[in-house]
């Protein structure tokens, strides 16, 4: 009964979109801008947080990063003296379940070689500095323990700065400038992309802290020390033994409270992936909504519709046309709009995420689970919409729809 | 063929009324009338004199508010408005003064739409239509839409509509109300060629008395009742 229902109404559905195409284009509208809001909401949303969940996991899963200043929540923090070496030596003299320690101080310098220049980030650092930041050598060699502790004038650079700084030639054993400091590159660091702060993470020169300190900073400070712990051992104890340590070397009181936090990277990887997953969420919502007034907007044009069909109704309903089959013809009427309006919708959401992804340099991450529930819910749209004008128009009295002009 | 005495219908004391207490109004105050198969009847009367509602009653459309209509041995009365519809699809045709086609919609397909509601099959639709159009004498315009055609052209699109599913019984409501003489003669001599060759019983409302010569009976309404039934 019903498959001949619908067998009888689809074409008369067909014909009757044909006949008023422009109307029925601009009905689908509100629904394909709302199933591709949707899609390309959810599929660039997913994407950021692989991509944010990807980058933190390039970073070394047991990586700690100690700084100055009271814990405010993440990334934040008040003003604290700063840290010094010998904190890090501590650290890592004291805290025995530890694999590297790196203190680190950085500032922003131009760098320059024959006529290039260029803005970038200088960090001064000790050798355990890649081993703990995951960063591999393309090219040369790292600096040596030795070198770090004499301070010597060498550096390892990023492949943006080389890029930038020396073109096609080889960088490796040049002199370039750095402020007042004439430096030797030894090595080059493998690209490694946009951080999940989205700085750019090859725009480097790692020096020897020793060499930072007294060339480009002019002080002794630390400002973070990062600690890679050994795999099996819980963060929480490790966290603790730290603040032990610095509580003593930074003579806090028993009153006082820490003056520098330890931040887990897995804690910050949760707070960003979870940051992200509910931006989606509130955006797919608020496209989600847009769905719901392409809804309306069908059911008004079949409201329409209906009203200015009265006529027509009637003389179906007079030749001998159930009151059922005219409430499926407006149903498959409204369910083919708004069934169309999806699949229109799901391929130019293909289209612009894909676009969008390269643009933003997002990973690609289409859900088919996400484009077959807006397929879904586009149907259902049409249905629950569709039916009220539907029921209105199988309810006609067909003398008084005859009688309408 | 003309008359050959077999029931079709039968009206048995059939009041409408409208409104309700003070409002109330008769639109037909116990009207009784038999009507034999192959019969071409002209109802004619005033306006208001309750022929249309009349017409509404025999074409299944509307229910008396008391008597009883009987269609061959179907108790109408007591038919649901489905098993009504199914009535009118199968045994009813229907010609109306303002033609009631489809617009946008090819002859062919208007001729189609009652086969469609009959679950009759794409092909046989075709043939069925063309053949529908051919008697109408419209082979050839198939494929005009409604405003591509004359008011005369339409008029016989609408009876091939009408007659495609081969009904029993034709209501025509002033099928010439809106043409000039000329095309209403022509309709008319197609009507009476419907009703002489293929046996179809002919129920027609019209004002004109010329239009109504042509029937073999007219029945003339007046204030809700029945005034005079004359057989020519």
């Amino acid at each position: 009964m019903i498959s001949k229902l619908l067998t009888s109404a689809l074409p008369i559905a067909v014909r009757e979109m044909q006949r008023n195409l422009m109307r029925s284009v601009l009905t689908m509208l509100g629904i394909i801008i709302g199933v591709a809001a949707v899609i390309v909401l959810m599929t660039l949303g997913s994407g950021t947080t692989q991509q944010v969940t990807e980058q933190i996991a390039s970073l070394g899963s047991n990586l700690l990063m100690i700084s100055t200043g009271k814990s405010m929540g993440p990334m934040q923090s008040s003003t604290a003296p700063k840290f010094k070496l010998a904190d890090a030596e501590a650290i890592a003299r004291e805290v025995t379940s530890l694999v590297a320690v790196a203190p680190q101080a950085s500032s922003n310098a131009t760098a320059i070689f024959a006529n290039q220049n260029w803005q970038t980030n200088i960090t001064g650092s000790n050798e355990r500095y890649f081993s703990v930041n995951n960063r591999q050598l393309a090219a040369g060699r790292l600096f040596t323990a030795r070198e770090v502790r004499s301070g010597a004038m060498v550096c390892v650079i990023g492949e943006t700065l080389r890029g930038k700084l020396f073109g096609a030639s080889n960088p490796i054993g040049v002199r370039m400038r750095l402020q007042k400091l004439s430096c030797e590159v030894v090595g080059l660091l493998k690209a490694k992309g946009q951080s999940s702060m989205g700085s750019d993470q090859d725009d480097v020169v790692i020096l020897p802290l020793r060499t930072f300190q007294r060339r480009i900073a002019g002080n002794n400070e630390v400002a973070m020390i990062q600690v890679s712990a050994k795999d099996g051992i819980t963060t929480d104890a490790v966290k603790q033994s730290i603040r032990q340590v610095l509580r003593r070397q930074r003579h806090l009181s028993a009153a006082e409270e820490d003056d520098f936090n330890v931040v887990d990277m897995k804690e910050i990887a949760g707070i960003l992936s979870g940051t992200t997953q509910l931006m989606t969420s509130l955006l797919s919502a608020v496209a989600g909504i847009s769905l719901l007034v392409g809804g309306v907007g069908i059911m008004n044009i079949m409201l329409v519709s209906v009203t200015e069909r009265t006529r027509e109704i009637g003389i179906r309903l007079a030749i001998g046309a159930l009151g059922r089959e005219i409430l499926a013809q407006f149903l498959v009427e409204a369910v083919v709009l708004s069934t169309t309006g999806g699949v229109i919708g799901i391929l130019l959401a293909v289209a612009i995420a894909g676009v969008l992804a390269t643009l933003l340099q997002i990973p690609l991450a289409f859900s088919p689970l996400v484009i077959l529930s807006a397929f879904i819910f586009s149907a259902t749209v049409g249905v629950v919409f569709g039916y009220m004008p539907a029921r209105k128009a199988a309810r006609l009295n067909p003398i008084e729809a005859l009688r309408h002009e | 063929m003309t008359s050959n005495g077999d029931t079709l219908l039968k009206l048995q004391a059939i009041t409408k009324v409208y409104g309700m207490g003070e409002a109330q109004m008769f639109a037909l105050r116990g009207i009784s009338l038999t009507i034999n198969q192959g019969e071409f009847v002209a109802v004619m009367g005033p306006s208001g004199s309750g022929k249309s509602t009349c017409m509404n009653i025999l074409g299944c459309m509307d229910q008396p508010s008391d008597g009883h209509y009987w269609f061959r041995d179907v108790n109408v009365g007591t038919l649901s408005r489905n098993q009504r519809t199914l009535l009118r699809r199968h045994y009813l045709g229907f010609v109306f003064q303002g033609f009631n086609l489809l617009n946008r919609t090819t002859a062919l397909e208007n001729v189609e739409l009652p086969l469609l509601y009959r679950g009759v099959g794409r092909n046989e639709r075709r043939v069925l239509a063309r053949l529908a159009l051919a008697t109408v004498g419209l082979s050839g315009w198939e494929t005009h839409k409604p405003n591509e055609l004359s008011g005369g052209q339409q008029q016989r699109v609408a009876i091939a509509r009408a007659i495609v599913t081969e009904p029993l019984l034709l209501l025509a409501d002033e099928p010439t109300g809106n043409l000039d003489s000329q095309r209403s003669e022509e309709i008319m001599d197609l009507l009476v060629q419907l009703n002489r060759e293929r046996g179809i019983t002919v129920v027609m409302v019209t004002h004109e008395p010329d239009m109504a010569a042509y029937a073999q009976r007219i029945v003339q309404f007046r204030d809700g009742l029945i005034e005079r039934d004359v057989c020519h």
